[in-house]
């Protein structure tokens, strides 16, 4: 019988960067050695986790475990992996990870090892190499002359490249909470609607204060709700001040906005007054139309049709947007990219330099975006819906943080500490 | 068991072993040859490697192998002095109709030496001469159980110089060779167990051979010796002094062909 369980001792295991993963078989219960190999490991100062056990069902089955070591140096992990080894522990890894070249187009062969959203290394020639461009549920392809990795994913693969197979030679950094701590240490629970969400509020604004100030890049995942509830403005804001430096949406949020823009209707609902406009239910698709006799978004903005909304200070501030389209899109807009293939490709070559991403009112286009990007990129959901962030954690973004809350109290309660920070910046 | 004809110290390879202080030959052949009746007396039968010149350990034969039914894995020496005696080993266990394994991979084990069943469990020692990944692979090749007990004094560099199983839930041991752990699962799976005091210890009073009730060690182990005759079992004490300056005694001299006594197969 196998049982998987994460057990971790007390030994604070942030500063810990060295890790290897040995392996102990036998009656290791019964005998101790267990205990023992894992009292070792923290007595020479390291800390591990128990990967994974088995425990024998009879007196003379044996069981096993493969625990995970991790030490604050290279000296320091090598001198507890060689005590443990002396207690019948044996390093699980000491082999270069097995490749297998791809037989057809856009599919891994048999065996292939499916990737996690983790920092990965893959072993060659007895040295460890990062993986690149991390991203959960692809396989791993190595150059074999550089033995540079990168994951790959299944649609991508072409005939003759060579795949990683099994998971020998091949070691995962978990991701501590520990280190997400500097940005979201007070995020204990993913999500919650009883949350005081002054606090948090002020964390992402922090964030993305910061991001304007370095290389990192933002990234806006967002859904048409942004325009329906009349956030559309405040979005717009935090464009014209560099605050965000992607956009990936659908064709509706597009729509939307562009629909405000032209009849100030959204879903033909006057967004000022609230009130339903005559024949407003064909302004959006009448909006669809003007941008699409224009050729593209920018075209329109550059005619001067489109001349305000999130769509048009994206053309303005030069935002790259990625629109992706669905199969109940309406037109769609011209900028749409139609093909799913097409657009997976397009925003995971877009997401190489973000380290922030703000997925707002969207279940799809958020789970899309949070399976692209690797698990230390930290994601922040908003939505009303509290079962949107919980099927993105379910999905294995678990380092998403989720906001449950309208989304227009929200973006202008994050305008206001965003001015805030501006103004301690200014007067300092 | 191996005549003693050239047996000697003729290097350092454990704490009791000194070349300058040589065994005498003639005591020693004399000591082996009483022991040799006391093991017939006690009922067992004795059968002989003939002995090579050069390899004066030969003699211990207890670390040829380790026996189970009709499978004897044989020893991988850890020093390379003894190393030569395995061929030797090899081909008298083969020849007795004994189906000979290698020890797994590149592991050492010293064969009796260093597993005793106690019942249906193996108990091995580790550390200072046979190693614990090994003794796992042999219990998963045997489909037996196997305990791993570390051993943390030099001079019980051996399993059977500290640790004697007399039936399937007894046995004789000392208790500073092992650590806390070592100590635990003995207390855990052997329900009576005897202690030895540190100064029989010395005097190899675990290097016990057991035949039936017959417990067969060094002279020089009085308390023990009361302890075992009160537990009801005749102990017979024989001066293997020529043999302890090598490290070994009793049942060092000897490999049970048949399994040991406590051994439940």
């Amino acid at each position: 019988m196998a049982a998987k369980h994460l057990d971790t001792n007390n030994n604070s295991p942030e500063a810990h960067s060295c890790l290897e993963e040995v392996e102990v078989r036998g009656h290791i219960i019964d005998s101790l050695i267990l205990p023992k190999v894992l009292d070792c490991i923290t007595t020479a100062g390291g800390s591990f986790q128990i990967k994974h056990i088995t425990v024998g069902q009879n007196r003379t089955d044996p069981s096993s475990a493969v625990i995970e070591i991790r030490a604050e140096n290279d000296v320091a992990l090598q001198k507890i992996v060689a005590q443990v080894s002396d207690h019948g522990a044996t390093v699980t890894s000491s082999c270069d990870c097995e490749l297998v070249v791809a037989d057809v187009d856009g599919a891994f062969p048999e065996g292939f090892y499916s990737t996690t959203n983790q920092r990965t290394e893959i072993k060659r020639n007895d040295t460890w190499h990062a993986v690149a461009h991390q991203e959960m549920d692809c396989g791993i392809t190595v150059d074999p002359n550089t033995s540079q990795a990168r994951c790959i994913a299944m649609s991508d693969v072409q005939q003759g490249m060579p795949i990683v197979v099994g998971h020998s030679g091949t070691r995962v950094f978990p991701l501590e909470r520990t280190e997400q701590d500097h940005a979201f240490g007070f995020m204990s629970s993913p999500v919650s609607t009883e949350k005081p969400k002054g606090v948090m509020i002020r964390q992402i604004a922090r964030q993305l204060f910061d991001n304007r100030a370095g290389s990192g890049k933002t990234l806006l995942v967002g859904g048409p709700a942004i325009v329906h509830t009349g956030s559309g403005s405040l979005i717009c804001d935090l464009i014209r001040d560099g605050y965000v430096h992607k956009l990936f949406a659908g064709n509706a949020l597009a729509t939307h906005d562009i629909e405000q823009s032209l009849f100030g209707t959204s879903l033909g609902v006057n967004v000022d007054q609230g009130d339903l406009v005559d024949a407003g239910h064909e302004h959006h698709l009448r909006a669809i139309n003007r941008i699409r006799r224009a050729g593209s978004i920018a075209n329109a903005v550059e005619q001067d049709i489109l001349q305000s909304g999130i769509m048009y200070e994206c053309v303005k501030n030069k935002i790259e947007f990625q629109l992706a389209g669905s199969i109940r899109d309406d037109g769609p807009l011209p900028d749409v990219v139609t093909d799913a293939l097409e657009n997976q490709g397009r925003m995971r070559a877009s997401i190489g330099d973000v380290t922030f991403c703000l997925m707002i009112a969207t279940t799809l286009h958020s789970i899309a975006v949070g399976n692209l990007l690797p698990a230390w990129v930290n994601v922040v959901c908003v939505d009303i819906n509290p079962s949107t962030v919980i099927k993105l954690s379910d999905r294995g973004s678990f380092q998403t943080v989720g906001l449950v809350t309208d989304v227009e109290p929200f973006l202008r309660s994050l305008l206001a500490e965003i001015r805030r920070l501006e103004q301690s910046e200014h007067s300092t | 068991m191996c005549p003693p004809d050239y047996y000697g110290i003729e290097y350092e390879i454990n704490p009791w072993m000194s070349t300058e202080k040589q065994a005498d030959h003639a005591v020693a052949l004399r000591q082996w040859q009483a022991l040799r009746e006391c093991l017939i007396e006690a009922g067992a039968g004795i059968s002989e490697l003939p002995p090579v010149s050069g390899l004066p350990d030969l003699v211990f034969t207890a670390n040829a192998a380790i026996i189970y039914q009709q499978k004897a894995i044989l020893a991988r020496f850890k020093h390379e002095q003894r190393q030569g005696e395995e061929p030797h080993f090899r081909r008298w266990l083969a020849n007795h109709g004994l189906q000979v394994f290698d020890t797994p991979s590149d592991f050492s084990f010293e064969g009796a030496g260093d597993a005793l069943f106690c019942g249906e469990t193996l108990f091995a020692g580790y550390r200072l001469r046979s190693d614990a990944g090994g003794h796992q692979q042999i219990g998963e090749l045997l489909g037996i159980r196997v305990l791993p007990l570390e051993l943390v004094d030099p001079y019980y560099y051996h399993l059977d110089t500290c640790f004697c199983p007399l039936v399937e839930d007894e046995a004789i041991y000392f208790p500073g060779a092992f650590d806390d752990y070592g100590r635990r699962v003995l207390a855990e799976h052997v329900s009576h167990l005897i202690p030895v005091d540190e100064s029989e210890a010395r005097s190899f009073a675990c290097n016990a051979v057991v035949v039936g009730r017959t417990v067969i060690t060094n002279s020089g182990c009085p308390l023990l010796h009361e302890q075992l005759r009160q537990a009801g079992y005749s102990p017979i004490a024989t001066p293997l002094g020529e043999f302890v300056k090598a490290g070994g005694s009793a049942k060092c001299l000897t490999l049970r062909l048949d399994g040991e006594e406590a051994a439940h197969w």
